[in-house]
């Protein structure tokens, strides 16, 4: 009796202490959901209960951000910058990955390493020097300046996680295309890079959501709204004079996490091998 | 005739000769990768460097070198040291409170139940997210007239609402809210490392331990933990890294206040070098973060190879 007294304790417990942790990371999602669709004068409202909604749920914050805002604007500027930051993290990590994995010897892997260290020089060491080029380039103000700056971070990281897939890539596979007539490059662009569709795949998508992500350098570059990303045009453009108009942004915050979090969710697995891939051999 | 051919032939075989030897082919390849880094960070770093030596302003960009008298000023302004300070609480309280709560919230899904991929899933929410749009949803929990938190505390009775506590407005409750942000964004990141490291693992050497007659803490605290060092040194690397060089949250829940009470060095960098144009000062202030840096990467990096060996 003692015995299963003691043993269902200790599944309560665990439970609730599961239940604690999902409490405290998803409830800010949960007020981003509820008070997105809360009308002004149940949000404005004291002694109203906060959890639920005291009066009927309204579009109207979601019609006013998309109506009233540059929301949309930032949306494609985001995708834009997204794309184009994509392609150029894929045109330099890809070759990059690759000779670093398997032509480059014991120098690659100082290389590899060395590459990857910048990963950890921070934007706030960078942002000063970083503006004036973009200033003395003419993109300041203008999201080009992120286009050109993201892949900075992007590339380093890339390069790392393709360089941990190449290595895991069975090498006959290229001395046979080798054998068959192909020259070294010919037998990276025709048989690594069709087998290496999954690893390109997760790197497209983390580029991604790394742009997405970005605060620092899209805060210091860009001042002019029709220019911001949608994560500083939410957080930075929805507040008019001094008055935080929740609703809206909320609405504007849950919309640009979701696909995030679904992106990152999905792939999380290979983020972690990739990060920790130097220390686990 | 065929001394005349020859020549045409040979530049274009060279070519493909030197480009199908493995080392220069890779250095081909591994070239544009490099050159983007040197030119974007390795350049920019050094330009960093020189101004926090220069009397570089937006105004007057002067290259002129002054030495470390930047240095010198901002040392002894007491807003800079305060702001020094606050990096470092600021840094070591949420990687204390988010190492903590990532052992426990790792320790809590290595046990499989049903429902397990589900709730990993909500919980690495904080770390996906943007942490700009996560930290707006904060600030509106944290408002001073209607957060959510004070509300609840005042219908279980807990505080009045005459005296329900403003949040950010509060120094020492602004330090608080920053760090417990912090800490909720990244102790997701802190139970993945773990969960990483624990399943890397191999199963025998515990099976080992059990028949050996370790006990439950004995087999955490002197088998494993030892044995996953090496991967909670890399996180550990990034979490400090990341939140030490931080300025979206503080930029965006405290902007710094009350009275600097949260001001931290990217955003006291920002503050000067961007926003009052005070280049130089503002780079001084930055590369205050790099000695830090460098001692956390290279004591985590000395500790990983002693490892190994």
């Amino acid at each position: 009796m003692q015995r299963i007294v003691t043993k269902v304790a200790g599944e309560v417990g665990f439970y609730f202490a599961i239940a604690f942790f999902v409490v405290v990371t998803t409830f800010p999602f949960y007020w981003m959901l509820i008070t997105s669709f809360k009308s002004n004068p149940d949000l404005y409202d004291v002694t109203n209960i906060p959890f639920w909604f005291n009066e009927a749920p309204t579009l109207e914050h979601f019609r006013y951000l998309f109506e009233q805002t540059l929301f949309v604007r930032w949306l494609l500027n985001s995708l834009v910058i997204g794309l184009c930051v994509v392609t150029i993290t894929l045109i330099a990590a890809l070759p990059a990955g690759y000779s670093l994995a398997r032509m480059t010897g014991r120098n690659g892997e100082a290389l590899g390493i060395g590459i990857f260290l910048t990963y950890l020089v921070p934007p706030t060491l960078l942002f000063l020097p970083l503006s004036r080029i973009v200033a003395n380039l003419g993109l300041q103000n203008s999201m080009w300046s992120l286009v050109l700056v993201y892949p900075t971070f992007t590339i380093p990281f890339c390069t790392w996680l393709l360089m941990g897939f190449f290595k895991a890539l069975p090498p006959e596979i290229e001395e046979a295309a080798i054998v068959d007539g192909c020259s070294l490059f010919g037998a990276f662009v025709r048989m690594v890079i069709p087998l290496s569709l999954p690893a390109i795949l997760t790197t497209v998508i983390f580029t991604f959501t790394l742009t997405l992500q970005e605060f620092v350098y899209a805060l210091t570059f860009i001042s002019s709204s029709a220019q911001k990303p949608i994560t500083l045009g939410v957080a930075t453009d929805l507040v008019r004079g001094d008055i935080f108009f929740w609703g809206e942004i909320m609405a504007g915050a849950l919309i640009a996490s979701v696909p995030v979090a679904i992106a990152y969710n999905l792939l999380l697995d290979r983020f972690i091998t990739g990060i920790t891939g130097g220390a686990v051999k | 005739m065929a001394s005349i051919a020859e020549p045409v032939t040979k530049p274009v075989s060279r070519f493909r000769y030197i480009l199908d030897r493995r080392e220069t082919l890779g250095a081909v390849m591994v070239a544009p990768a490099i050159l983007y880094v040197l030119l974007l960070v390795g350049g920019p770093f050094l330009l960093a460097v020189y101004y926090s030596v220069s009397a570089y302003t937006i105004y007057d960009p002067s290259w002129r070198f002054v030495g470390l008298a930047n240095f010198a000023q901002i040392i002894k302004n007491p807003v800079f040291l305060q702001t020094l300070g606050n990096t470092f609480l600021f840094t070591f309280g949420s990687q204390f409170l988010g190492l903590i709560l990532g052992k426990f919230g790792a320790f809590l899904l290595m046990r499989p139940f049903a429902g397990r991929k589900i709730v990993r899933a909500l919980i690495m929410l904080p770390w996906a997210v943007p942490i700009a749009l996560a930290a707006v949803a904060w600030e509106w929990m944290f408002d001073s007239l209607y957060s959510v938190i004070n509300w609840s505390m005042i219908a279980l009775g807990i505080i009045d609402r005459s005296d329900a506590p403003n949040w950010l407005g509060n120094p020492h409750l602004a330090m608080l809210c920053v760090i417990i942000v912090n800490a909720w964004r990244f102790f997701p990141f802190a139970i993945v490392i773990f969960l990483a490291g624990i399943t890397s693992v191999p199963q025998d050497i515990i099976d080992a331990a059990i028949v050996d007659g370790a006990g439950f803490w004995r087999r955490n605290y002197q088998i494993v933990l030892p044995l996953i060092l090496p991967i909670v040194a890399v996180g550990l690397i990034f979490g400090i890294v990341f939140t030490f060089t931080d300025l979206s949250i503080v930029y965006l829940l405290t902007n710094g206040g009350p009275v600097n009470a949260t001001s931290v060095l990217g955003f006291q960098g920002f503050q000067v070098g961007i926003v009052s144009g005070d280049v130089s000062h503002g780079a001084a202030i930055s590369l205050f973060m790099l000695p830090v840096l460098l001692a956390v990467v290279i004591v985590v990096l000395r500790f990983i190879r002693r490892r190994e060996v």
